[in-house]
């Protein structure tokens, strides 16, 4: 249950449409999202859900079609909005902490410590980047995407450069602190099992439109072994990869038409 | 104590080969197998060092070379370093004064040298003219070369974390293209050197060079020999000091 903030945020896309010289990326994108919500996209790659992120963090414009922050339709850099990449993109000349520090610009040193500590890693504060495993390179990230409390948290496929069980512990760690501080995400991602594992809902992005808004009603913290969460992982698989319906097992579809 | 003796032999080894050479050389020339018309022994170039020495004419003369050297650098140094960050930021300005620089560039600035004698003469401002131009082409590429090459990832990061302008110039752009300008900067010392010792010796009346071609007027061998070990002197203190900074600058990549 997200957790009341200050600030609430709410999103809604009307018929965005992106290209790229003769290229169309996204071609009529219609979504609404609620404060506090967590959303996961995912598709095949370069299905457009890359740019739909880069898009809702304002730094490309949409060709056609308009996004609305709070019902007021985002020009420039979303200022509410903080954008984690897959590679960390930490500044290697800056040690740890400065590299948190980037996120608030004028803020105090604390703050940056306060964020290190959320992740773990407020002993390695005076390190280089270079130190630092894969899994903890992310964790400053995340640190610095969150040092300064954002509304919205926008994941570019942070975790696809991970291994399964440093993937699986940061999937732990993102949904904890996204339960403690309420903030709205978007999770891009092509791994489908950890867009169920940690979405509230999973929109799958095909040609440029949405072909699947499916909202997954599983408690949390969700086991991974769980039928139902077996079931909604298929689903969205089989509509991927365009499975025929008449494929999918008898119990599957009675649970699905239930939770429809 | 086994790290100690690591550590020591690590600043040692480097200086085995020189040492040995100097000790052989000494040795055939005082067996006469090096001839002294040929090559002076190491001790006659040192007892020629300290007679310059004692008179004060060595002291001018490297005082001399030297601030032609640093002057030159700066100036050709600050002029290669502006343009290239300039280009190196702006479409326009990369437009206007890119194509002028390569094609400067590819002339070889000592073939200027007649040119040059006849606009300044042979005094102080021929020899900072070449100087600061040879610098100039090495830091200028190496600039603007870091600076298009800064990660664009990084570049985006630090967009989408609100930073522009200065901010964005100072934190991701200048030190991201770091490694490279420190690496024009330690290639143009080299030509630094280079450009000062064609320049002297070719037209002086004071510097290094200077001292060299007279010495071979009066065919002192040892001052010449003085003259060749001084620009190698100098050359590994200038490369000392830039790896110097380069270890305090780039410690992050260390």
């Amino acid at each position: 249950m997200p957790i009341a903030r200050e600030r609430e945020i709410h999103i809604r896309l009307e018929g965005v449409q992106k290209s790229f010289s003769e290229l169309e990326v996204l071609k009529d994108i219609n979504l609404e999202i609620q404060n506090g919500e967590f959303i996961a996209i995912v598709g095949e790659s370069g299905c457009g859900k890359s740019t739909l992120l880069r898009l809702l963090a304002g730094l490309e414009k949409p060709s056609s079609g308009v996004i609305k922050i709070n019902e007021s339709p985002l020009q420039q850099l979303n200022t509410n909005a903080r954008l984690m990449f897959q590679d960390g993109r930490l500044l290697p000349w800056k040690r740890v902490i400065d590299n948190v520090h980037v996120g608030i610009p004028d803020g105090k040193k604390e703050k940056a410590r306060e964020a290190l500590c959320n992740v773990g890693l407020e002993n390695r504060a005076k390190d280089w980047p270079r130190t630092l495993s894969g899994g903890q390179k992310q964790r400053v990230a995340l640190a610095r995407a969150l040092v300064n409390d954002p509304n919205l948290l926008l994941l570019d496929e942070p975790l696809g450069a991970l291994d399964a069980l440093t993937r699986i512990e940061m999937q732990d760690l993102i949904e904890s602190l996204w339960q403690s501080s309420g903030f709205t995400s978007i999770l891009v991602t092509h791994d489908v099992e950890e867009a169920v594992a940690i979405a509230d809902r999973v929109i799958l992005i095909e040609n440029g439109v949405i072909r699947l808004n499916r909202q997954i009603d599983l408690e949390r913290p969700r086991q991974r072994t769980n039928l139902e969460f077996r079931l909604y992982v298929e689903e969205i698989m089989d509509n991927i990869m365009k499975r025929k319906k008449s494929n999918i097992h008898p119990l599957k579809q009675r649970i699905l038409t239930a939770s429809m | 104590m086994k790290q100690w003796i690591n550590k020591f032999s690590i600043k040692i080894i480097p200086w085995l080969v020189p040492l040995l050479l100097l000790i052989s050389w000494q040795f055939l020339s005082s067996i006469g197998v090096i001839p002294k018309r040929i090559l002076p022994a190491p001790m006659e170039v040192i007892q020629a060092a300290q007679t310059l020495m004692s008179t004060g004419e060595l002291y001018e003369h490297i005082t001399v070379s030297l601030g032609r050297a640093l002057f030159g650098f700066f100036i050709g140094g600050l002029i290669g370093f502006l343009l290239g960050i300039f280009n190196g930021i702006s479409r326009y300005s990369e437009l206007l004064f890119d194509t002028s620089v390569q094609m400067l560039r590819n002339i070889p600035h000592l073939a200027l040298i007649p040119l040059v004698i006849l606009w300044f003469g042979i005094d102080e401002t021929s020899k900072v003219f070449l100087v600061a131009l040879g610098v100039l082409f090495p830091v200028y590429i190496n600039t603007y070369h870091g600076i298009k090459s800064v990660d664009k990832g990084l570049i985006e990061m630090g967009k989408a974390y609100g930073l522009k302008g200065r901010a964005l110039f100072f934190t991701v752009i200048f030190p991201g293209a770091m490694s490279s300008i420190l690496i024009g900067i330690r290639f143009s010392l080299g030509v630094m050197w280079l450009t000062l010792i064609v320049a002297e010796t070719i037209s002086s009346h004071s510097g290094i060079g200077y001292m060299a071609m007279n010495a071979r007027e009066f065919m002192q061998m040892d001052v010449i020999v003085l003259s060749v070990v001084l620009y190698a002197l100098l050359g590994k203190l200038s490369d000392v000091i830039a790896k110097y900074f380069e270890g305090k600058l780039l410690k992050w990549d260390i």
